[in-house]
């Protein structure tokens, strides 16, 4: 049994507290993408309802800033904020700071969309239906409106938080020590005694991060189903 | 800015243009291929492969790129496969975009109505010609809108290629800026390549959605 961890590079993760510190690592990853997920959603409801009222000058700021989004790669957005903020303005931003930054720049434009789709799907026939029912204004959006917005909604938000998670293993390239930063350190430091390592600590990282994001999924497809034909 | 400075490293930022150009369209050529292949698989619901498909969509659906380009780099060459920096960024997008193109894909044949095949059947078509002439063109016409989505976001995903040391256009610009700290013109260059890389596409897209609309039903 032990030959054989050892064979495919498990041995490490037993060594001394490998296994934590490689969770450790994961807990890093997901306190920047927790972070930047909550400020992502309050900000894209909000700039989601925003682009909604029809205002030309908000949505053509707001239609620029999506397409930012759409075409520039998280990891350029990640170095124009890490060294290029640090060039222009002297700021001088912690890793950290730098990517919760871009990630929310980012969630928030994403999430901004969605918003935006599902208050756009819902058909102003509705609206005027409830009305002709009797129902004030205040009703009509509890009873009516927000429900249905809602279940359009949520699936689609779940699951851009499992993107989120999985964009925050890009914050290793500006060098903060996440889960994949302790794998690689775990390996070099056990070049010697388990030279197999980067198989099982890689795997094991990948594993990790499946088990995360597994669940929210299924959570999001689970909705997704179930609200499919009551919208 | 510095225009000398800018036209000095062109040259460079070109080269990194057409490796990261290369790898991305012959991952997304892979990654279509392995959806075309995995759609059928799960719209004909062949026994075994189908389950073997559903684990290999979730298991690159729920992890990140970049450490499934570590483990395909740095773990599997431990069991004795060895592979290039090129043929794994390629292997490696091919595969995360074959869990996408599947989806796409086998949304777009299920989303056929049922009435459609009946009806085909009605006029005495055979299978072959219900899945040619029915089928397939339906569902082509309406999974085109979520594969250009994905081409996009695989063209974007090439900017982790720098990870497993390829000289990408992101390489390129963190190595300039590490040795000649030009960071605003490296930046400004990075920035007009990757627009230049997803600008067509983007439009060319927009064009070929529509030209496949026509195969929609009743609208």
């Amino acid at each position: 049994m032990n030959t054989l961890l050892q064979q495919f590079g498990f041995d490490v993760l037993f060594k001394g507290t490998n296994m934590l510190r490689l969770l450790g690592g994961l807990g890093v990853a997901l306190k920047i993408s927790i972070l930047s997920v909550s400020i992502s959603i309050v900000l894209g409801i909000l700039l989601g309802i925003l682009m909604t009222l029809g205002n030309p000058l908000i949505n053509a700021i707001a239609r620029v800033y999506l397409e930012i989004v759409r075409f520039m790669p998280q990891m350029v957005l990640l170095f124009l904020v890490y060294f290029g903020a640090t060039k222009a303005f002297g700021l001088n931003l912690s890793a950290q700071t730098a990517s919760i930054a871009v990630f929310s720049f980012w969630g928030t434009a994403e999430m901004a969309d969605l918003v935006r789709g599902s208050l756009n799907s819902i058909s102003r026939l509705q609206y005027e239906t409830a009305q002709a029912l009797g129902l004030n204004r205040a009703q009509t959006y509890l009873y009516v409106l927000i429900p249905q917005m809602v279940r359009r909604l949520l699936p689609l938000s779940i699951n851009l938080v499992t993107r989120m998670i999985k964009t925050t293993s890009l914050v290793m390239m500006i060098g903060i020590v996440e889960v994949l930063k302790v794998g690689q350190q775990i390996i070099e430091a056990n070049r010697k005694a388990s030279p197999n390592a980067a198989f099982g600590v890689f795997a094991t990282v990948f594993f990790l991060y499946f088990i995360v994001c597994f669940p929210i999924s299924m959570l999001s497809g689970y909705l997704e189903k179930r609200w499919e034909n009551k919208g | 800015m510095d225009i000398n400075v800018l036209l000095e490293y062109l040259p460079l930022y070109g080269e990194a243009f057409l490796l990261t150009l290369r790898i991305g369209w012959l991952g997304i050529l892979l990654s279509f291929f392995i959806g075309v292949a995995c759609a059928f698989i799960l719209y004909f619901r062949i026994p075994i492969l189908r389950t073997i498909v559903k684990a290999y969509i979730e298991l690159f659906r729920n992890t990140p790129l970049l450490v499934q380009l570590f483990f395909l780099y740095f773990g599997l060459p431990k069991l004795g496969f060895h592979i290039s920096a090129l043929s794994c960024g390629v292997l490696g997008l091919g595969l995360l975009g074959g869990s996408y193109m599947t989806e796409a894909l086998r949304s777009g044949l299920e989303a056929v109505e049922p009435m459609q095949i009946q009806s085909a059947l009605a006029l005495s078509m055979n299978k072959r010609q219900i899945f040619a002439h029915i089928i397939l063109p339906q569902a082509i016409a309406s999974s085109m809108p979520p594969i250009l989505a994905n081409v996009i976001f695989l063209l974007k995903e090439t900017s982790v290629f720098s990870a497993i040391s390829l000289m990408d256009l992101m390489f390129t610009a963190k190595d300039l800026i590490g040795l000649y700290y030009k960071t605003t013109e490296c930046l400004f260059l990075l920035v007009v390549f990757y627009i230049l890389m997803l600008l067509p596409v983007s439009v060319l897209g927009s064009i070929l959605e529509k030209k496949v609309r026509y195969a929609g039903f009743g609208e």
